[in-house]
């Protein structure tokens, strides 16, 4: 099989990690080969925040560049636009619809930009955005986004639910398990 | 069964099944997860040291007890530690003695670019290069083989690809390895001139009983897909070529980068028509190459500035590159920013409100130089803050005394930064230092420090009291100050700042991510009071933005620490 590519983007703090481990230890149960990069330091202190998680028979490179991800997850409208263009053509975006102001925008130097989801359907992307955040609240916190984005994934791939289910029980501290699941499901159930 | 691990947890588990007993590091992006990973073994002793030279220090005393032993850091670490490292070559080891060393290529959270390989080469002693997350595991085992057979410290070379990406790996029980005995061999362990001189020669015909070996290491390894093109690489770059260049061409792969085969080297050469080295950062491998004759090309193509990817090496070699469809309009930039709730803010908005020059040092707080705040002046390395105000001080006296701080975070002022407050002290610079202590070392992750009161494994320790720290050394003004409570933090700075004396604020307060730091509920805008002045939005928070004209604040994000409550004169912020 051709090496397949995802990626995870969104504002450092926002989960991602988890997000990439929970799809990271899908695929390896799926016995593919996989290689997840993440970004520790620095960027993570509220900056654009990207993970690659790649899967096949052989995965060389752990990175994904312009051109080349298969998928987009992100957690965040802005970052969604951000990264678009690493998209093959015909690669599909899942997003969440929150919205966080960037500094230049705090500062008042840029403004955070309109009309995102029909610009990306414009460059012929498959979308699909999910007001993530709401549904982790209604699931117990807001930090869940990152599960309940992973929930509406689960939807997308062809993987039976239980692989998701034993991956979050292998990922999720056993006291978030709950909360985790009720998110997991609530993405499951979107759009 | 196989395990999805990041090569730093990989590289963990290789040094706890060669029976590494004993670990000591400074955390580092992106080394830090290495350590942090094997203190999770009972049988391994393993510790947060000040800084790299204690950490290399000390595991050479435990090999020299007999003890596998190891020491992590990032590249910057290793010029710290150089000075163990240059002369533990000379006495090499009695427990075999591992040194990771983390490239950061692209620079994710590092303030240079340097190629640690050059460290290998000038302490003559041997690197080893992995490239995923199982030859993490194979070559941190394969290096304590090495360092005991060769008798030298190993030093293992990753970069944040390898340390940071995940791929599956083979775990297998730990062989346990008694202590060797430690016999008292001062001819060996003594360096003075007379031994050292002995030493070298030993070091010398080190050197090439290593590169006799190296000729027919398993780790440097010839893939023949009957090409005529050859491409010699090693680490993160091999994995880069493969995915550009799949069986096209032939590799030979380097898993040990010091010293480098020349035999080996020539036979894949002379099998090929055109030879390409392909190598992240300086051109090591390929000065090897021409300094052997060989006919090849690298830099000239690649150059030796950031990260190299399976796009450049494709486009470069291939002329292929991939079709893009760019989003149609330019985007606002999103750089990393103190976080909501961050202590460090109102130093930060104190220091720019009255303009005044900061010596800036390596932590989260260095992001006090980012807009809005924009509040620091110079960063170069881990201490240099105080050092650098106190020559600044020295040499513009009056005009700038009164007008300038150093600032340092906790565990990086007692890394280095202690030593140079001392020499603020003993030779009296007129400098006002501002410890920025947040509990923890926060930019690598919330490690402990020798401040926190708490060790590696997250048992109780001795906490450095930095207020009689600080005394002892001879700063008679010490001051703690809450950066939570603006108008204090403001009295401390002027105050101190007018004074003609060096002088020392301890501006405490826990980083806001920490587990046990209780959040206050988030603050609201009321927005009738709210004049839109805006003054608000010069914190820098992420939180606080501007909604239909108003200041709004992220209930998702605010921790409620106040700042702007106090900062607004309209009372629009509250609970």
């Amino acid at each position: 099989m051709e090496t397949k590519s995802v990626m995870i983007v969104g504002v450092g703090g926002q989960g991602s990690l988890l997000a990439s481990r929970i799809l990271g230890n899908v695929l390896l149960q799926q016995g593919f080969a996989v290689k997840v990069s993440e970004v520790h330091g620095m960027s993570q202190r509220g900056g654009s925040v990207v993970t690659y998680v790649k899967y096949g028979d052989a995965v060389y490179s752990p990175t994904v560049e312009k051109g080349e991800a298969d998928v987009i997850i992100s957690f965040e409208l802005l970052e969604a636009a951000r990264w678009a263009g690493y998209l093959k053509k015909g690669g599909k975006i899942v997003t969440s619809t929150q919205t966080l102001d960037p500094m230049p925008v705090i500062t008042g130097a840029a403004t955070y930009p309109t009309g995102i989801i029909e610009n990306l359907k414009g460059m012929g992307i498959d979308v699909t955005a999910v007001d993530a955040l709401s549904l982790a609240e209604q699931a117990g916190s807001a930090k869940a986004s990152n599960v309940v984005l992973m929930g509406v994934v689960s939807k997308k791939m062809d993987f039976d639910e239980a692989i998701w289910q034993e991956a979050l029980n292998q990922c999720v501290p056993e006291k978030f398990i709950d909360m985790n699941r009720k998110a997991f499901a609530l993405g499951r159930a979107a759009e | 069964m196989k395990k999805l691990m990041l090569g730093n947890e990989a590289f963990a588990r290789g040094l706890y099944e060669a029976g590494c007993r004993f670990a000591s590091s400074y955390p580092g992006t992106p080394s830090t997860e290495i350590t942090e990973t094997i203190a999770k073994y009972d049988e391994v002793y393993a510790e947060w040291a000040p800084n790299e030279k204690v950490a290399v220090e000390s595991a050479l005393g435990a090999s020299f007890a007999g003890a596998r032993a190891f020491a992590a850091m990032k590249h910057v670490g290793l010029n710290v530690a150089a000075d163990p490292l240059y002369t533990a070559s000379y006495t090499g080891v009695n427990g075999g003695l591992v040194i990771a060393v983390a490239d950061d290529p692209g620079m994710h959270s590092s303030q240079n670019e340097q190629d640690s390989r050059h460290h290998a080469i000038a302490s003559k002693v041997p690197m080893l290069e992995p490239s995923d997350s199982q030859e993490c595991k194979d070559f941190a085992m394969l290096g304590y083989e090495l360092s005991e057979e060769f008798d030298t410290p190993v030093l293992i070379r990753t970069a944040t690809r390898v340390a940071h990406s995940q791929s599956a790996v083979e775990q297998l029980p730990r062989q346990e390895k008694e202590l060797k005995p430690y016999v008292k061999t001062p001819q060996k362990y003594v360096m003075v001139p007379a031994n050292a001189k002995n030493r070298h020669v030993v070091v010398e015909e080190r050197t090439r009983k290593l590169i006799a070996y190296a000729e027919t290491a398993p780790i440097n390894k010839v893939e023949d897909n009957g090409s005529e093109i050859g491409v010699i690489t090693c680490g993160a770059a091999y994995q880069y070529a493969k995915d550009a260049l799949g069986n096209k061409v032939n590799y030979l792969k380097l898993g040990m980068t010091n010293p480098l085969p020349c035999k080996l080297f020539l036979d894949f050469a002379a099998k090929c028509k055109t030879v390409y080295i392909i190598e992240e950062l300086d051109g090591i491998l390929e000065a090897h190459a021409k300094a052997l004759g060989i006919a090849c090309k690298g830099k000239e193509i690649f150059g030796n500035i950031g990260e190299l990817n399976q796009v450049i090496i494709a486009e470069k070699l291939l002329g292929q590159t991939p079709e893009v469809t760019a989003y149609p309009e330019q985007l606002p930039i999103r750089p990393p920013v103190m976080c909501a709730g961050c202590p460090h803010r109102g130093v930060f908005y104190t220091l720019a409100k009255h303009k005044i020059t900061v010596s800036g040092d390596i932590g989260c707080y260095t992001l006090g130089a980012a807009k809005p705040l924009e509040s620091i002046d110079w960063t170069i390395c881990m201490g240099s803050s105080v050092s650098c105000l106190h020559g600044f001080n020295k040499v513009l006296g009056e005009q700038s005394q009164n007008k300038t701080v150093a600032v340092i975070g906790d565990s990086t002022f007692m890394h280095t930064g202690l030593n140079s407050l001392v020499n603020v002290a003993y030779n009296a610079s007129n400098s006002t230092v501002i410890i920025l202590d947040n509990s923890i070392t926060g930019m690598t992750g919330h490690q402990q420090n020798p401040t926190t009161g708490k060790n590696l494994k997250g048992d109780p320790a001795a906490a450095v009291d930095l207020v009689a720290l600080c005394h002892a050394i001879g700063i008679k003004r010490v001051r703690v100050a809450d950066p939570y409570k603006l108008s204090e933090m403001e009295q401390a700075i002027t105050e101190e700042l007018a004074v003609n004396e060096p002088s020392v604020i301890i501006s405490r307060r826990p980083c806001a991510l920490l587990k046990y730091v209780k959040h206050n509920p988030p603050l609201h805008v009321d927005t009738e009071k709210c004049k839109s002045c805006k003054m608000c939005l010069k914190l820098g928070c992420p939180a606080i933005s501007m909604k239909d004209g108003k200041a709004c604040i992220d209930h998702t994000q605010c921790v409620g620490c106040g700042i702007c409550e106090e900062l607004c004169k309209f009372g629009a912020i509250g609970k």
